[in-house]
Order: C-alpha cells, then structure tokens, then sequence
C-alpha cells in the first residue's frame, strides 16, 4: 500500500497514509504561523492527491476563518485595528483571516453572510464585493447592471479625465489631459473609498433629464447645456510633450539648436521661428499654432561628399527642428532643459491647450451608459423645471431598456435625493440601496418621490406633456475628444517614392480606397469613376512613350527637345499612367527585365 | 392549331425551352391571349437579360464572398443514424473551390435499382457486402512470441453477417500472407513462419490484419436511409470509391454520386464536374442558411470547367491561367511570372481589368466598355 501521493510545487515529494489530517494538520500549523501565509494545499477525492502550492502566479483572496460556524475574526480584532494596534500582516498571521488560491477554494465551504453560517462552513466571506477587482469595484452598485454594461463602465473608468496624478505639473508626459473642477461622486463605493480615487476624481456630478431632444440624442448621443460648459461644466486640458534632442553622429560632428540661418537648407521661412529664444528654444506662455518651430536645430549634411568641396566645412548644415503638430494649436506651458540617456542635450517642450466640451466628444456615466455630444444647446432653449433648473445633459430615454442599467436610474435617483439631503450615497456592490429612504427625502423636499419631474420647453414655454426623469449623476469626460481626431484632405502631401497621398492623419493624408472599394466599382461598371480615384486623384503623370522602342522618354528642356533616350529617336508621345506604373517599368529594368509599350491610336 | 404554330415560331429570341412550356400551358387559350403571353414573356426574358459589360464575375465574386464571410466554422453533426461528421461551411467550400483530391470526409450515396430498393432488408444486406471492414472485427488476432506463431481465431456470425464464410475468409488471408497455415482447426488458424526475429513476427502480423475479406477499399461505413420520397432505401457510406459501386449491378448508376469532387472527373467527365460543383456548392450555402443566386455558383463552376478539364480557382488554376502577364503578377507569384514573361517575351494586350488598373486606364467594362470613333 503506497498511499496519497503529496506533491509540492507540482514535484512529488512522498506518500501518506492520512491525507485529510495531513491537509488539517498543514492548515492548522499555517494559521499559528509556523508555516509561511503563502502557502495553501488542497486535497483531491477523485484523483487521490494532495497538492501545496507555494510558489508564484497563484490568484489568491482574503477569507475569514470559520471555525463551529463561528467566524475567528472577533469584534475585538477590529477595535484593535480601529486603535492602530493590529495591522494586516498581523491578522494574517494569527489566523483569523487567511488567503486561498484557486485550488484550495476548491474544497472550502465558503458562507457570503454571517446569518447563514452553520458549523459545516470553512470559511466567511469579507464582503461580497470583494469578488470585484480594484477598477470594476470603483463602478457604483454593478449588481443593478447588465454584465456587458459593467465590463464597459469599468473599461471607460480607465479613458476618464481627471486629475490623474498630483504631481501633473512637475510631468513631462507625452499626451496627458487634466480635468478642470473635477468634483467627488456622490454615490461612491467601499473600494472606492479605500483606493481613496475621489481624492483624484475623474468627473462631475451633472443634472440630467433622460428625454428626446428634437433627435439631436438620438443613437446614444448626449445633449449639453451651454451656459453649464460656459461655467466650466468638463472642461479639461490637454498637454502634449515634444522632445528634441541634440544628437551626436559618427565623426565628431553634432546636432545645434539654434536660431536657424537663413541661408540654410530647408530653411521654414522667418515666421515659423518667431517664438524661439536666442537659444533656439521656444519661450513659455507663447500662444503657438500648427507647423511653428518649438526647438530650432540644425544637423550636419547626410553625405560626407558635400563637405569636402572648397573648404566650405560645416556651411551645408541642414534644417532639423521640432515642430508643433500640424492643425494643433496651444500655449507653451514650460520647457526642460536636461541630458538624454545618451549623454546629448534633450528639451521637452510641454505644450497646453484648453479642450472645451464640443460636438463630437464622448461622455460616459459609470454604468457603461456612453455617447457623444450631439448638440449644445443655450440654456434659454433647455427645457426647465418649475424651480427654473434646467439640465446640463440630457440623455435619450432609448438608451435604457434594451441595455438593462437600473444602476444608472437609481443613481440619477439617489443622486437627487442625496444632494438634497446634502449626504454621500452608498453604492458598494451586494449592498442594499435604501430606494424608500430616497423616496422619502424627495417627497419631504416637494418633488416627486419617482424623480419625475414637470419639464416646460425651453423655446415655446410649453409645458411638456410627459414628466421628465431628472436628478444628478455622476459623468465621466472621456479621452476621445474629436478635437485630436478630425481629419480631412482634398490635396495635400504624396509619398515619394510613389507619389500616392500619404497614409494618417499625423500625415495629413488621404482615406485609402481600398481593394474591397475598387471592387465594388468594377460591379458597379463604373470604370470612369474608378479611373478618377485610383489615378485622376492619385499619382497621375504624363510620361514620353518612344515610338521605336517602347521606353520612357525624355524632356530635356534646356535644349528644348524631347527624345529616346535608348535609341536617340525623338518621336515620342506623352502618355497618361500611373507613376506606380511607371515605378513598376523601372523596378523591372532594375531587375534586369526590358518592358516595352507598344503604343497604338485610342479608337 | 398550325396558327399558334406559326405565332410561337415569330418568337426567335426566347429559348425553346420556354415556347414549349408556354405551348403546353396555353392550349385552351385562344390566340389573342397566348400573344399577350408571349409579348409579356418577352418583355420579362429581356429585362433579366444581362447587359454587355455587366461585370458578372466580381458580382459573383461579391455575392458568394458576402454571405461566406458570415459563414461561421462551427461544424454540424449528423444527429442520430448516420453519425457521420462532415466539414461544412466555409472549410467545406474552399475544398469544393479548391478542388482538393481527397476531401476530409468522403461521402456517396449510393442509389438502388428498383430490384431490390424497397425491400429494406435486400438493401441492408448489400451495404454490409459493400462495407470494407478490417480483419480485426473478424478475427483475433494474437501472436506468440515465445513459440513464434500467429493464432487466427474467426468469429464466424461476424464473417456471415458480412456475406462470406469460414472457408472463404481462411483462403483470402492464406492467399494475402502467401503462406500455409501450420494448423488449421475449426475457425482458428495457426501461422508458424519460421522468423526469428520479434520485429518481422509483428510485420507478419500486420500483414495478416491488411487482409480484405469483404467489402470495397475505402467504404468505411455504409448506412441505410430512406428515400426522401418514400419510394424505397438508399445508402450513405463514408469514404468514397465510385469506380467500384458503379460495377455493381445493384446500383442505380444515373443517381448514384459522390462528394469527391475529383474522383467524378475522373470516371464521369468534364459535365458531370460542373453540375457535381454546382451541386456541392449549393449544399454548403443552403446548409448555412445562406441566400445566394445559383447562377453565381454555376459561373464559377463554368469558369472552372470551360476548357474542358477542371480547374480550381486559384495560382493552380483559373487565376493562375489569366492571359495577361500583369493581372498574374498582380495575383501571386509575382517574381515567376514577370520572369517568364520576359524570357518567353510575352506580350499584354491590356484586355482584363487588372491590367488596366495597373497602368492606368479605363476598366474595359461597364462604362469603360463603350468607346465613341468618328466616321472620316
């Protein structure tokens, strides 16, 4: 008789007769602490097997000990927290809290409540919304929501304008944004309150009515109330950081930020350097658009050959300088001086430009509820309520019941009701939403206890039929600003090696039509149409076809006279092709293949 | 009578086909009537004609294309009987498409004379005789290392369930190992071949157990199923191997198929390709719910079978038999065929659509078909 095999790590370590006391055993001894707090073992039935894990990668969680259906964690225990006088590290090591992995979770008898617990139960849940992470546990009151919407929320938390760290001023961050009067949410969750995120809040409280508006929020869109942004209403910064860096190249010779001389090569034309510094490094508080100079500098020539010609040394230097992005436009908000990693002079420009709330941008509440700006409307077209309040946001209806978030709607009602009471609203997950506690404080205010509320149109003074849902929730603004995305081209720059439009909105280049496009010209039979985008509006030239010998012409206009240069023959045409086709042609030559063009008359 | 004759025959432009069945269905219809039926059938037949220039291969492309990307990979099984897994959606079109010589999962369906299809038990009988089972469900196998022998014991029911005998099965696998058995004692047979090695003892062994006693090569499982017009039984066999079933003078030869798409072309020719693609093709879509035109789907089975032997669309076949040197380099290969081009000095008549993409002028269809000349 061999027994239970035990492994540890995963290695078998041995044999043993008695695995269930072997398991209690280890427990026990852990619990004392005679054994480290990482370490978790887990008995199988069917396979006969112990398993001790205590190495790396295991997910483990926080459980309270149960012990004849009575949780080791004493009210004692907690008053001494409460004093200071425990920590963590020392609950964990008397025992009456310990982590499991997933395996020993496995063959644990876990009790959410304390009510529930009877003597067969291994384990206490701390709280049930424990099951949630660090990001889905700062949404408020998820177990209101569809799942899908809680997923989404919790992304969103993440693309949220706030005050994303206190140190902002002092950062050099490529792209940062920063959120003017970010205010605490009112309905705030226990994690929440631990991870202490209000003390950095991404986002304000905002009225909101849940009506149509004359279709301007129609598929998810939002409409903002004018005068709100005029006040400030999600009204953030945002910061791009521009480096520039003073590089040295094999040879002794080095980048110089400086003034550029005019005679230079590439030179931007003196406009483009007005904000520079004798130094050549732009000056703080200057306000700057697209294409101005931020660093001036200057590199040595790409080809050694120029600089040997007549002594001229160092005179060919080339344009190199850093530019503000084109179709950008902001304030210098401070400049840095320090080394690169590589020893080389490094400025970082940090430039500032205010984003206010416009068409386009996106909102989101944290219950997955998201849309874009569909409309801004002045405050004296919003509708009101008797008091005179209007909204700042309203919101369609339509966004509601397909996607199942009650936790939106209770907590646009709890937020009405607890900003009139003045008192913070708990929304922890698994935790009762006292409902006829807000029913009671708004009927005690003089509003109606299901949030409803008489709305008069804003452009007629009519009363509105329905009774408008208003309160105040909590709205994130989200880092998808249209601002940093809007893009369009009719001419603009073409590659060079192809001299098709470039790619991006870095770029400014064109929207690619694609082969799956051209394909559905050919259906169509629209062959002229298709002529016109893939070459009229693309990389179209007129080149010289050789009668004789079927190659690319020449046009040698100092001499003013068009030729073969193959066969001398100077009956050449001007034929309409691509340059892409013509790249082809002498890409072929390059690979040692001779292509002709046999020209004939169109009909 | 001769004047409906005479009228019919004023309508040159509709096919015969069609003047047959509007003479069939308008026999008790006066001349005024039937002439307002044909100027209708007419006018109809010339709407649905397709213009000149229409690009009928990318719309087909299109709409096959379409659907498929919707075509999920999940695969159905057959539920119940048949208990046969079959590749479908768009990995079993890529092998219709493709031409793939032996499809993941070979099927035929084998229809019956009416000598014996209605008789249900004639008909299971014959598809055990046609199943290829492996000796190991006949017999035991065991070798002996220690005396170096080979025991062969039969399990007799088994071999006359499948229409042989003892006697039979004991000459077939004498006759497959070229060898006498030492002993011969009721249904066990006892190999003694003198090897002395372990290792060639084991490759007599599997010689044994290559034996066919029964069956055709690559029927692997043969079922009965009814007729969906109840007018008899037919059988679905996994794995194919139409050469032989046809011989069988059982077999109704007019219906009997497959689904190896190859094998048709080998034994019944270039038409019954076409229709077998059309047919397989048509399968897959209908299975997955997919609406598309058949007309598409017998384009590409006419493109695939107008020369006379098939090709599968891709570098092997169709595109890859373009005539115009750009449009092949365009597709695939590019290097190879500008190569060849210009070693053999291949000229581009600039006649497809891609060519003239590629250089930049009109698409010779649609619009781009149309050219206005000028009388001198």
């Amino acid at each position: 008789m061999i027994g239970t095999s035990v492994y540890l790590n995963g290695k078998l370590l041995g044999f043993h007769q008695k695995p269930l006391e072997l398991v209690d055993a280890i427990k026990r001894k852990r619990r004392k602490g005679d054994m480290p707090t990482d370490l978790n073992v887990c008995y199988y039935h069917d396979l006969d097997e112990v398993y001790i894990n205590t190495d790396a990668g295991r997910t483990r969680r926080p459980l309270i000990v149960v012990e004849e259906g009575k949780p080791k964690l004493t009210k004692e225990h907690i008053k001494q927290i409460e004093k200071d006088e425990m920590t963590w590290q020392d609950i964990m090591e008397q025992g009456p809290v310990e982590y499991l992995d997933a395996e020993e979770e496995e063959m644990s008898f876990i009790a959410i409540k304390e009510e529930e617990l009877t003597p067969e139960h291994t384990h206490m849940e701390i709280h049930p919304c424990l099951i949630l992470g660090a990001v889905s546990g700062v949404a408020p009151m998820p177990d209101h929501n569809s799942s899908p919407r809680v997923t989404m929320a919790s992304a969103m938390l993440k693309q949220s304008l706030g005050i994303y760290q206190s140190n902002f001023q002092e950062r050099m961050d490529t792209q940062s944004h920063l959120l003017h009067y970010a205010q605490k949410p009112i309905a705030i969750t226990a994690q929440a309150k631990i991870i202490g995120v209000h003390k950095r809040p991404a986002g304000q409280n905002v009225v909101i009515a849940i009506m149509p508006f004359d279709g301007y929020n129609m598929e998810d869109a939002i409409i903002l109330n004018k005068s709100s942004i005029e006040r400030g209403l999600m009204r953030s910064t945002f910061y791009r950081t521009y480096n520039a860096e003073e590089v040295r190249y094999p040879g002794g010779q080095k980048d110089r930020f400086e003034l550029p001389n005019p005679e230079i090569q590439g030179y931007r034309g003196e406009d483009a350097y007005t904000y520079l510094g004798e130094d050549g490094i732009c000056i703080p508080e200057c306000e700057i658009k697209g294409g101005d100079v931020l660093v001036g500098r200057t590199s040595p020539p790409r080809f050694l050959e120029e600089v040997g010609e007549l002594s001229m040394m160092e005179e060919k230097r080339r344009e190199n300088s850093t530019t503000m992005r084109h179709r950008e436009k902001g304030t210098i908000d401070s400049v840095m001086v320090t080394e690169a990693p590589t020893g080389n002079k490094l400025v970082k420009v940090r430039v500032r430009s205010p984003k206010i709330p416009e068409i386009g941008d996106k909102f989101a509440s944290r219950h997955g509820q998201k849309g874009v700006v569909g409309l801004i409307v002045p405050q004296h077209d919003m509708p009101f309520t008797e008091y005179g309040v209007s909204p700042d946001l309203i919101m369609n209806p339509h966004a509601v019941p397909s996607r199942m978030t009650i936790g939106h709607i209770l907590e646009v009602i709890g937020g009405k009701a607890n900003s009139l009471r003045g008192t913070e609203m708990d929304a922890t997950a698994f935790e009762h939403i006292d409902y006829e506690g807000f029913k009671k404080v708004l009927e005690e205010r003089g509003f109606k206890s299901d949030g409803r509320e008489i709305l008069y149109n804003g452009k007629t003074g009519e009363r509105i039929e329905a009774e408008i849902f208003t309160g105040v929730i909590y709205y994130q603004k989200l880092k998808h600003l249209v601002s940093n995305k809007i893009h369009a081209r009719s001419r603009g720059p073409v590659q060079i090696l192809t001299r098709q439009p470039t790619e991006g909105r870095a770029r400014e280049g064109g929207l690619r039509f694609g082969e799956m496009e051209r394909d559905t010209l050919i259906g169509h039979g629209a062959s002229m149409l298709l002529l016109e985008r893939l070459l009229k509006e693309s990389d179209l030239v007129t080149e010289l076809v050789c009668e004789k010998c079927g190659s690319i012409g020449v046009n040698d206009l100092i001499r003013k006279k068009v030729y073969c240069p193959i066969c001398n023959s100077t009956k050449v045409d001007p034929v309409e092709m691509s340059y892409a086709f013509k790249l082809l042609l002498d890409e072929m030559m390059a690979c040692g293949i001779r292509p002709k063009l046999v020209l004939e008359d169109k009909a | 009578m001769t004047d409906k004759k005479q009228l019919l025959a004023k309508y040159k432009e509709l096919p015969k086909k069609i003047l047959n069945e509007i003479e069939k269905n308008t026999k008790e219809l006066g001349l005024r009537e039937t002439k307002k039926i044909l100027d209708n059938v007419l006018k109809e037949f010339k709407n649905n004609k397709i213009m000149p220039g229409e690009a009928v291969g990318t719309i087909a492309a299109q709409s096959i294309g379409e659907p498929g990307t919707q075509m999920t990979m999940r695969t159905f099984h057959y539920a119940g009987v048949a208990e046969l897994a079959v590749p479908q959606g768009l990995p079993r079109f890529i092998e219709i498409v493709d031409l793939r010589r032996k499809p993941k999962m070979p099927l035929m369906e084998i229809h019956l004379n009416q000598s014996i299809k209605e008789d249900k038990q004639k008909v299971v009988d014959f598809a055990e005789q046609i199943e290829d089972i492996p000796m190991v469900e006949f017999a035991d196998v065991e070798e002996d290392f220690h005396e170096k022998v080979v025991r062969v014991t039969f399990k007799e029911e088994t071999l006359v369930e499948h229409g042989t005998t003892l006697d039979n099965a004991i000459k077939k696998t004498e006759k497959e190992v070229r060898r006498k058995a030492k002993t011969t004692e009721g249904n066990q047979m006892i190999f003694k071949p003198g090897f002395t090695t372990l290792a060639s003892l084991r490759r007599f062994t599997e010689r044994i157990l290559m034996t066919k006693l029964c069956g055709l090569k690559d029927i692997n499982k043969a079922v009965v199923l009814e007729e969906p017009d109840g007018t008899g039984y037919y059988i679905k066999t996994d794995g194919s191997n139409l050469k032989e079933i046809l011989k069988l003078k059982e077999v109704d030869t007019s219906r009997t198929t497959t689904n190896d798409i190859r094998e048709i072309y080998d034994i019944l020719g270039i038409e019954a390709v076409r229709s077998a693609i059309i047919k397989e093709a048509k399968e897959v879509l209908d299975t997955q719910g997919l609406k598309v035109n058949p007309r598409h789907v017998m384009l590409v089975a006419d493109v695939m079978t107008y020369s006379g032997t098939v090709k599968p669309i891709g570098r092997q076949g169709v595109s890859g038999s373009k005539s115009s040197v750009l449009a092949r380099a365009a597709f695939e290969e590019t290097v190879k065929h500008l190569h060849t081009a210009s070693i053999k000095g291949h000229v581009d008549n600039l006649t497809g659509i891609t060519e003239n993409i590629i250089v930049g002028q009109p698409v010779p269809i649609g619009t781009g078909l149309i050219t206005l000349g000028m009388k001198e």
